[in-house]
């Protein structure tokens, strides 16, 4: 009798699995499914008319100039920690004059891209994801709907091109103070040689390790206004709707970024290897 | 107003459902004559709301027909919709102004988006014209929607839904959380409005406030469970023989 029950229970307890695992999977293919249609329909929509060029500089201007501050403060500090914390590393194998390339090589590659994705990602994402779920909640969405403008036109493909416009700027921003950040450490308080320091960095790094950090960018801040706009353009209920849609669009912007950055670095490897760039 | 033969809305049978199964609509049959102030009545969850996206292509029917201004909506693609749009106004039951634009700006909008031709000037002064019908004093043209009162946020979302000259007007549970003065002063500016336009326009109103759907409309349809239970005249309706509709009228015009 009880090795019946517990069969029974092993029984319900696989189905139980599989049927997770199941209705996981669907709703993620549903998902991903439903956001690429969204996604090209908005990006097809950026080149259509009336011309929303007056929606693009705003949205510029709130994503990219309003990002500038935040970007400059994290990554002056980031460029400090990261030097210091090479430099304390490489001072064991009497390697310190290696410090500033290899700072430079991990921002402009790495962190640059992904760091500055992931701040704006959080600032501008995020109030993309709140902005468009308040008006979807407050019948605006609705009202443009029947005033016949054409929703996804006027509010998601402006937002779009602005995010995958100012993402390489931001990123460029970034990299320049993080390397002021290693200038300062390197040079004016560990005392290394400044010579030395640029002369390493102008050695080893190369135009196309920017463009790489530049790439990535640019196609984190597609992704990031893709998936905000995504979640605050289909909010539905009221201020805890607004709040689920902001959380998840932030959320799933940020895993999507550490992800991509994984894919793009190996697809730019695959990219330098067939054109034969080492 | 109404009688010149010709209906702005007309459904035939028309049946909606989200999953399959439960439906909302269980076949609506609903001919609203062109010119006419036609108020859309019954309990709540009756599937007024449904109806009303139905009418502006907002939801597609699971069956039957939607005709709106002499076109089948079924036929429309996004972008024809989009154009046929351009024909509706309508008063959202929480005026859904443009919370980033001014009272001005929010009626300027969709004069902007779809007179083209017109000069800054011309917008600005139709503009200037519409919320002069709606009675809003100009000292607060440039103000955000949420600098101002409901009912001058009614009053802007009318305007709005006027600066296009549309041939249906639509009101969502415009009353709806107002108190009585103010409940009194939008339905006394919905009949202006509809008396204003002599006839070129065609007013929907879906509402609760029996008293005003009575005192206001020519028209009034009842829906029951996803249908129509009766639409007629206000007199129809309390010489009416339909226990619900009796009821429904009885108690409503009580609470008023």
């Amino acid at each position: 009798m009880s090795s019946v029950g517990a069969t029974h229970k092993a029984i319900v307890f696989v189905s139980w699995i599989g049927a997770t695992v199941i209705d996981t999977v669907t709703k993620f293919v549903e998902q991903t499914g439903k956001l690429m249609i969204f996604f090209n329909e908005s990006v097809r929509l950026i080149f259509a008319k009336p011309s929303r060029f007056g929606e693009v500089i705003k949205h510029m201007e709130f994503i990219g100039n309003q990002s500038v501050w935040i970007i400059s403060l994290t990554g002056v500090f980031t460029g400090l920690a990261l030097s210091f914390q090479i430099y304390l590393g490489f001072k064991m194998f009497n390697a310190v004059n290696m410090v500033g390339p290899v700072v430079a090589l991990g921002i402009t590659r790495e962190l640059g891209p992904v760091l500055t994705g992931l701040i704006v990602a959080a600032r501008a994402g995020g109030a993309m994801a709140a902005r468009l779920g308040t008006m979807r909640v407050n019948e605006q969405i609705d009202a443009l709907d029947v005033m016949g403008v054409n929703t996804k036109q006027y509010l998601i493909s402006p937002r779009l091109l602005a995010a995958f416009i100012c993402m390489p700027l931001l990123t460029a921003v970034f990299d320049f103070v993080a390397m002021i950040g290693s200038w300062f450490l390197c040079v004016k308080l560990v005392q290394l040689d400044e010579a030395v320091f640029w002369q390493k960095i102008s050695d080893l790094i190369e135009v196309k390790h920017i463009n790489e950090g530049l790439f990535k960018g640019a196609v984190f801040g597609l992704f990031f206004a893709l998936i905000c706009t995504y979640r605050g353009f289909n909010t539905t209920g009221g201020a805890k709707g607004v709040g689920d849609a902001t959380n998840q669009g932030v959320v799933q912007s940020m895993v999507a970024i550490i992800i991509l950055d994984y894919f793009l670095t190996n697809l730019i490897r695959v990219y330098y290897n067939l054109a034969g760039i080492s | 107003m109404s009688g010149n033969g010709e209906n702005a809305v007309v459904m035939r049978d028309v049946k909606k459902s989200f999953d399959g199964n439960d439906f909302i609509l269980k076949g609506i049959d609903l001919k609203i004559p062109k010119g006419s102030l036609t108020a859309i009545i019954g309990f709540s969850g009756t599937g007024k709301s449904v109806m009303l996206k139905h009418l502006l292509g907002l939801y597609k029917p699971t069956s039957g027909t939607v005709e709106v201004l002499g076109t089948d909506l079924s036929t429309l693609n996004e972008d024809e919709l989009t154009k046929l749009r351009q024909r509706f106004g309508v008063l959202f039951q929480s005026a859904a102004l443009f919370d980033d634009m001014t009272v001005l700006e929010n009626v300027c909008f969709p004069l902007i988006e779809h007179r083209r031709e017109l000069k800054e000037s011309q917008v600005l002064r139709i503009a200037e014209e519409k919320l002069q019908q709606v009675g809003l004093d100009p000292k607060h043209y440039k103000k955000l929607p949420s600098q101002i009162s409901g009912g001058m946020q009614k009053r802007t979302g009318l305007a709005r839904a006027l600066a296009l000259d549309p041939e249906i007007l639509i009101y969502d549970e415009p009353t709806t959380g107002l108190d009585p003065i103010l409940t009194e002063m939008v339905d006394n500016l919905i009949l202006s409005t509809h008396k204003m336009r002599e006839g070129n326009t065609t007013s929907i109103m879906v509402s609760h406030d029996l008293s005003a759907a009575f005192r206001i409309a020519d028209h009034i349809a009842m829906l029951d469970s996803g249908r129509v239970l009766l639409f007629g005249t206000p007199e129809d309706f309390f010489n009416t023989d339909i226990e619900l509709v009796k009821r429904f009228v009885n108690k409503g015009m009580k609470h008023q």
